[in-house]
């Protein structure tokens, strides 16, 4: 009995060789089990060897094989041949970002951006260790502890046609992790990550489109960060005029 | 919003086509509801039109009550009505995304916060209409 097999349409791009991406199309064994990511490791261990893709931990907790499937932004992961049966499927690397080869995009942008938003706990004078530690209550907890889910998979920016737009906007990941620190009851760093977001490319920029939060595999609402960040912007705008000489956090 | 970003050789750029918008569900949907906010910005220069000829006089008010009587002002006016309705469900909607509300310790369940502003937009109505029927 033939095996049955299912098509994947697959972005190849060599830098040096091909002005633009095209598309290459493989037959691969179709698994009820097998997700989109078994598909692509079958075709590099098979058939060519010089498919590019970025894996590595195959259970939805790296970040690290996030890719269009079908035109949307997906951990390939978790993305099941089953829900794309009869196929064909199509496998793009993740829209908004400068491809460096076949399904491998640039991630330089957005460090950069994370770097910015300084995504650490930030303490005006450190307390000693012989102190303790910094104690939470776990309503305090719960205020930032969904967008802490954050794996870096890019997903919110593939989806996010602001950036891609806009490539300069802070963008969605970035600013949830801004807001995360900036909702932690140990955090004192507000007033260094609030230039970032104010600027004209931070959380202005957003204009809710909201599918940054629709696509992201980990349940984080970075347009609920943003707005919320907006919101706390612009309470900071209206005490500044208000009450000139302090009435900012 | 398009602000250019240093290329680095041998990358591929991608560009986003002019019907980006029809991509998704989603991005259709957010494309409508900014499409509402010209109705309804149409509709506030009229209504200001409306006021500035109430200062004109009885007169010119009531022409321009006429006008807008016509097939094409009605028609708009459904329409812009049908949006205005869209952006305010939408924007209340998202209301419970935005805003977090807190009773003492307690988060407000978004989904309360939602039907507070439905509650409290359903009572301005009615309050308006109960003036609007006393008066006529």
């Amino acid at each position: 009995m033939t095996e049955e097999t299912i098509t994947l349409e697959v972005t190849r791009y060599r830098p040096g060789h091909d002005r633009e991406p095209r598309t290459e199309s493989f037959s691969v064994p179709y698994r009820k089990d097998w997700v989109v990511l078994d598909a692509l490791n079958h075709i590099k261990d098979r058939v060519d060897g010089s498919l590019t893709y970025r894996w590595s931990c195959r259970m939805g907790v790296c970040g690290s094989c996030g890719m269009m499937v079908n035109g949307v932004p997906k951990l390939t992961c978790s993305a099941f041949l089953r829900d794309y049966h009869p196929g064909p499927i199509r496998v793009e690397p993740l829209a908004n970002f400068p491809v460096i080869r076949d399904l491998v995009v640039s991630l330089d942008d957005f460090m950069e951006k994370l770097r910015r938003v300084k995504p650490w706990l930030i303490r005006a004078v450190e307390k000693p260790v012989s102190e303790g530690e910094y104690r939470q209550t776990p309503a305090q907890l719960d205020d930032y502890k969904q967008f802490s889910m954050c794996i870096n998979c890019m997903l919110c920016y593939a989806a996010c046609p602001v950036y891609g737009l806009a490539p300069a906007f802070v963008g969605p990941a970035a600013i949830a992790l801004a807001y995360r620190y900036n909702m932690d009851s140990r955090d004192e760093g507000y007033r260094l990550r609030e230039p970032i977001l104010s600027e004209s490319v931070g959380v202005w920029e957003c204009t809710f489109v909201g599918e940054c939060s629709v696509v992201c595999p980990k349940g984080v609402d970075p347009a609920a960060a943003i707005q919320r960040s907006k919101v706390a912007g612009a309470k900071d705008w209206a005490m500044s005029m208000l009450m000139p000489w302090g009435g900012r956090r | 919003m398009s602000e250019a970003r240093p290329q680095r050789p041998g990358l591929y750029y991608p560009k986003m086509p002019l019907t980006w918008w029809l991509g998704r569900p989603g991005y259709v949907r957010f494309m409508i509801r900014e499409l509402t906010s010209v109705f309804i910005a149409i509709f506030l220069v009229e209504l200001l039109v409306l006021v500035h000829k109430v200062g004109q006089g009885p007169q010119a008010y009531a022409d321009m009550v006429a006008r807008l009587q016509s097939p094409g002002w009605i028609v708009f006016h459904v329409v812009a009505l049908a949006f205005a309705l869209y952006h305010t469900i939408t924007w209340f909607k998202l209301t419970g995304v935005v805003q977090v509300v807190r009773v003492g310790d307690h988060k407000v369940p978004p989904s309360l916060v939602v039907a507070g502003t439905f509650v409290a937009w359903g009572v301005v109505s009615l309050i308006i209409l109960y003036w609007l029927l006393v008066r006529s």
